[in-house]
Order: C-alpha cells, then structure tokens, then sequence
C-alpha cells in the first residue's frame, strides 16, 4: 500500500502492466523523454526504451491510426492524447475503424488499445485544454469510455482497460491529477468496466456524477447532511460506456429524488441518457422531476471565467433543494 | 515496359542575407526604406520585451499560460512587414511579433493571456485570424481565404504561419495539395524552431529540409535563415509578388530556434541542453539587426537604451490597462456571448437561470 495521487497511480498501472505483458506499448507526444506534458509516463523511457515507449511526431490522426495497427497484430497500445481538445485528428480512426474493425471483420479481429487523455476544466490553461466532452466517444458502438474519480479507481481502471479486449478511451480528470492521495494497493487490482459504484450512502436524495465533479458533488452531499439534515446518497459512474444503470436505479427508487452533475455541457450530455434511464425504467418511483446540474452550452470560457462555467457547490445545493422541496 | 528512372529535378534553396556579425549581401539585400526598417526593429525589440514580461507576470500568476516568440522575432515581423495589411494573417499560437507589427495592442495580448477573451478582439477592417492552438489545424483556413480572395478578384493573398511539428499533421499535408491544386495564392511560413515541445526537430522528420515537403506538392519552396530579417523579408516578398501574379502558393522554411520555453507550463531543462540555446544565443536575430544598423548609422547603443526604456514604459502602461479592464470584467454572463449570431432560446434560458442563480447568491 502506498498513498498515492491520481498521476501516480496511473503511472503505476502502466508500469505494472507493462512489467507483466510485453505486448503493451506506450505511445504518444512528449511521452518519452519529456514523461508526457502532466509526467503520467514519466521514466517509462528509461525502463523500457524507445522501442516500447515511442514519443511520436505531432501527427494525432497516425497516432490512433498507428495504435490501431499495433492493435490489429495483437499488441496492446496504450496511445495518450495530450488533451482532449487535440484528440479530434484522431477521432475519426476511432469511429471509422477502432470501433468498428470486430463487427467488419465478423470477430476475426479486435482492437485492445487504449486512448487515454486529460480532460476537464479547472487548471488555468488555454483554449481546448478544458473540454469535457466524452459524449463524442461515449455516444460511439464498439468503444468503451470509462472516468476514473479517485487514484485507486483510476489504477484499477487503466489496468482493466489495458487488459479489455475492446478498445478503451479514459478520460483523465487531470483537474485532481494532484488534488489528494489515496491508499493504492501494490498487488494488482482491476475493476469492472462498466460498473459503478457507490461513493456515499443515503436515503433522501441521489446524486449521480463522475470524474473531477464527483469531489464537489461530495461536498454538496456533506453540506446537505450538516445543514438540511438530508442524507445523499453519491453514486460514481466510472464508466459511461457501458452506463451501469442497476446502481443508480436502485438509489432513485429507494430515495425518489435525483440530481445529476456533469461539467460536460447540458444537451445531449450524459444526464440527459441517466434521465432518459431513469424515466423508462424507475418512472413510477419518482417523487420530483429529476434536476441537472452541467455545463452550459457555451463554449467553455477561458479560464478567467471557466469556474463559472462549472458545476459549483452552490449550484448543486440549489438543484438539490429543489428537488427535495419538489 | 521496361524498369525506367523518372528524374525529378529537385533542390531546396537556402537564403541568407545578413550574417550574425551585421555583414549584409548588398546584391541580395532587399529594398526598404529607413523608417519601415527601424519599425521592423522597433517591433522586434517590443516583441522580445513582451514575451519578457509576460514571463515574469506569468511566474507571479498575473497571468496564465502563454507561448514565448522569443528567438522568432525576425522569421514574424520580416514575413509580415513584406505584405499588405489587406494580406490575410493567420496564425498559430506563438506569433506575438506578428500580432504586434500588425498592430495588436499589448494590452490586448495581455488581456488575452490573464484567461480574457476579451483581448482576442480583432477591428472590423482587420484581416487577422485569432489564434489557432491546435497543430497545423489553420493551415487550411488560409488556403480557403486565399482561394477566396482570388475568387472575389481580389490582389489580397494569405499568409499562414506554423511550426516543425506541424509539417508532421495531416491538415499541413492536405493543405498543401488542396493549394497546388488550386493555384491559391497563399504563402507557408514554416518557423522551423528545432523542437516540438520535447521533440527536437531531427527527431520529428527524416527529411532533410522541411522545405521539400512542399516541392512533393510542386510548390516552390525554400529555406531561409529564419533569425535574418532581410531573407525573411526578401523570400516573403518574392512569394508575394508569385502569388498575386497568378502562380500560387509558395512554402519557405524559416530556421531559426525557440529560445524560451514551449509554453510557461514546460521546463525545457528535462530535454534541452542548455549549451544548444547558448549557441543560438549568438545568432540572436535582434542583435543582428542592431548590428547592421548601427554600422549603418541608422542606431547607436544610445538610442537603443531609449528605445529599450520607452518600451518598457509602453509595457508597464499597457498593462496598467489590462489590470483596469480586468477589474471592470466581473460579469460572467459574457461566457454566453458569440456561440450564435441569434443565441437559442435554450441558451438565452441558461443564461437567465444562471443570472437568477448569481442574484439570489449574491
């Protein structure tokens, strides 16, 4: 066990795997040399030379592209996006091949690759480093797209994804890269893809969220049971694709009332498919309509606005009271 | 049907006009007159001085993230000073010295870099893009504009600039077809500054010159001392002249280096020997300059003392402004301005709730 922040416990799944499986190879911009602009795959280099840990030209439509080759053969790459914003070249050898190549080969072939990279707002960067928009990937058949919310998660999660016979895209809250530790077992540790869990428990209301918005959705839930005597219960995605709908059902069942938190602008964003869930299979459950608390569908402002931009404590107390006076 | 050579006829020329002791070629030197050279020099020094202070207020957290131009001062203002301000300018994300030869307010960069999009302002009359952050993704824009201007008849052409990295992208390479193709009227300035980031310039393409990847195209193309002001200038103008004759594009590969950081959030020191940038150092295309111009009696030491003080004052007032402006920007409803030329009636709700919110928090 060592506490770890969520940079190193990312870096610690890739070591791990890479020690176990010759066939994982790390590849993107600045990931050699440099240990990648946030140092996720920094001294993979060194332990692992040029030949599995490839720092790439700036090309991203050939990055993907490439990693869907090592895939084709059998290699497991593991292909960082510097930031979300920079992954769109690549995007369309997500949707036109990585995603598709089992269903054109009739399973002949399978893509286990992983794309990993930074989203979300919150560190005073520049324009298309402060994006969250993993509905792009989310909304695509034959991927997987799951958000780690703590550094344990976000270990288990890589390794799981890196061992998926399908292709995994992460999406890296890199707004808590840093923000606090958390006990990460050294033994290896894998988590379902496609299962949620449950990050507080309550009876009153449900709050369902993920990635770097679940620590303010925590909070909110706090504040709820130290001034409204409410209890919340937080329900963690982690995978958007496969959406675990069991878990939060059962919650919206047994409390009646739910809030959903996203940073990801609100149309055709993630809560609009929780609720779309929630309304076809738990309707007559309901107490209050169910509220929303996202992004606005705005370009997200540069970063002297961008904590407007996003979900506050605030607005989550007042979407919460709202549904419990509903 | 036999096994036969196509012979291609190729070789990348190299221009170099003023040496890094001040020397120039007189047969090669470019016509322009006095006071455009000391405002090409003026404008460099501001340049330098900016990217300076920036630094400085970005270490302090005054102001965000940013891209040095440190080091390109001649490759931007040479290129620019060469065409018209009815040209087409766009840009990448490290072309400060361009911005300001065209008349971008410090203070507007300033503004731009404490997270204002604000300062990305840009007059009605003006034919300059705002920045583009995503590797070579412009590239195209300028063909377009190109292709466009030709198709409204007008002498107007389009300059783009980039870097190495970006000859690596697809959208360089697309770009480029679609401007041979097209015959558009539209010069590509490849500020070869040897790194990507981490990347050193070697490492990024086998090729030997960056250059020849437009001459694959049939596009003329050359390369350039990028830190001598007077090839920039006389490569840029030559294109110029090429593509509002009707014969299109031209690529010039400008060497020169990156003597600061990629961004403020790099630390070079992991990957760069601190012994390359010395040498560079002594290639300094604004010591260059000075040198020419003093020998020529056109500046002393003196005078660039005063210039040097009177621009540090045109900095700290500039930024006196930005400081003002940014205390009067408090409203973060503007983040609902300029989605839509008519903003949705969903997103004028938004922005009511939100405001509703503000009051009520307030």
């Amino acid at each position: 066990m060592a506490e770890l922040n969520m940079a190193d416990a990312i870096k610690l799944a890739l070591t791990q795997e890479m020690e176990n499986d010759d066939g994982v190879i790390v590849l993107g911009e600045d990931v050699g040399v440099d240990g990648g602009v946030f140092r996720i795959t920094e001294g993979l280099l060194d332990r692992y030379g040029e030949r599995r840990v490839i720092d790439s030209p700036v090309a991203e439509t050939a990055l993907v592209g490439f990693s869907i080759g090592l895939a084709l053969y059998g290699l497991k790459p593991v292909c960082e996006m510097q930031f979300s914003g920079f992954s769109y070249q690549g995007f369309h050898q997500m949707e036109s091949h990585a995603a598709r190549l089992r269903w054109r080969s009739r399973g002949r072939y399978s893509i286990p690759m992983v794309l990993r990279m930074p989203y979300g707002a919150g560190v005073h960067a520049l324009e298309h480093h402060s994006e969250s928009k993993e509905v792009l990937y989310a909304h695509i058949p034959g991927l997987k797209m799951v958000i780690p919310s703590t550094p344990r998660n976000a270990r288990a999660l890589m390794v799981s994804a890196i061992r998926d016979p399908d292709p995994v895209v992460v999406f890296e809250p890199k707004a808590i890269y840093r923000a606090f530790r958390e006990e990460v077992p050294d033994d290896e540790e894998t988590l379902p893809l496609g299962q949620s869990r449950t990050a507080r428990e309550g009876g009153d209301l449900t709050m369902i969220s993920y990635g770097a918005m679940l620590q303010r959705t925590l909070q909110a839930a706090d504040q709820l049971a130290e001034e409204d005597g409410v209890e919340t219960e937080v329900i963690d995605l982690l995978s958007l694709s496969p959406l675990d709908h069991e878990r939060f059902a059962e919650s919206a069942r047994n409390t009646g009332r739910v809030v959903i938190v996203h940073e990801a602008h609100r149309s055709y964003g993630p809560a609009g498919e929780i609720m779309a869930r929630l309304i076809e299979e738990s309707f007559y459950y309901l107490e209050a309509p169910i509220r929303r608390v996202t992004g606005f569908d705005t370009i997200v402002p540069m970063f002297a606005r961008e904590q407007a931009y996003l979900p506050d404590v605030e607005r989550i107390l007042d979407a919460a009271r709202g549904v419990l006076n509903d | 049907m036999p096994r036969k050579k196509v012979r291609l006829e190729h070789s990348v020329e190299y221009l170099s006009i003023l040496d890094k002791n001040g020397k120039v070629d007189e047969k090669l030197i470019p016509k322009i007159d006095k006071d455009v050279l000391l405002q090409i020099h003026r404008t460099m020094l501001l340049s330098r001085h900016l990217d300076d202070r920036m630094l400085l207020l970005q270490r302090q957290g005054r102001i965000g993230t940013f891209a040095p131009a440190k080091g390109q001062e001649a490759s931007q203002v040479g290129a620019m000073a060469a065409l018209e301000m009815g040209d087409w300018f766009v840009p990448a994300f490290r072309e400060t010295a361009a911005m300001l030869w065209r008349g971008i307010e410090p203070a507007n960069l300033l503004l731009y870099n404490a997270g204002y999009n604000e300062g990305a302002e840009i007059p009605e009359d003006s034919h300059d893009l705002p920045i583009a952050i995503p590797v070579a993704s412009q590239i195209p824009h300028a063909v377009g504009l190109a292709y466009a201007a030709g198709y409204r008849e007008s002498d107007e052409i389009a300059i783009t600039f980039f870097g190495d990295g970006a000859t690596s992208e697809g959208d360089f390479h697309e770009a480029l077809n679609f401007a041979s193709v097209l015959k558009a009227p539209v010069i590509f300035l490849c500020q070869n500054n040897q790194w990507a980031i981490s990347m050193p310039r070697g490492r990024q393409s086998e090729s030997r010159t960056l250059a020849q990847k437009g001459l694959g195209y049939a596009i003329p193309s050359l390369q350039v001392d990028g830190n001598d002001v007077f090839a920039v200038y006389a490569a840029v103008q030559e294109a110029a002249e090429r593509a509002r004759a009707g014969d299109g594009p031209t690529m010039i590969e400008c060497i020169t280096y990156r003597m600061s950081v990629h961004t403020t959030a790099d630390d070079p020191s992991k990957y760069r020997d601190e012994d390359e940038v010395k040498k560079w150092q002594e290639l300094d295309p604004i010591l260059r300059l000075q040198k020419y111009l003093k020998a020529k009696k056109q500046l002393s030491d003196k005078k660039i003392e005063a210039l040097e003080k009177e621009l540090e004052q045109q900095i700290d007032t500039a930024w006196e402004d930005t400081h003002k402006r940014i205390q009067e920007l408090t409203d973060p409803l503007v983040m609902f301005d300029d989605v839509y030329a008519e903003p949705p009636a969903s997103l004028q709700a938004q922005r009511q709730a939100y405001e509703q919110h503000l009051k009520c928090e307030g």
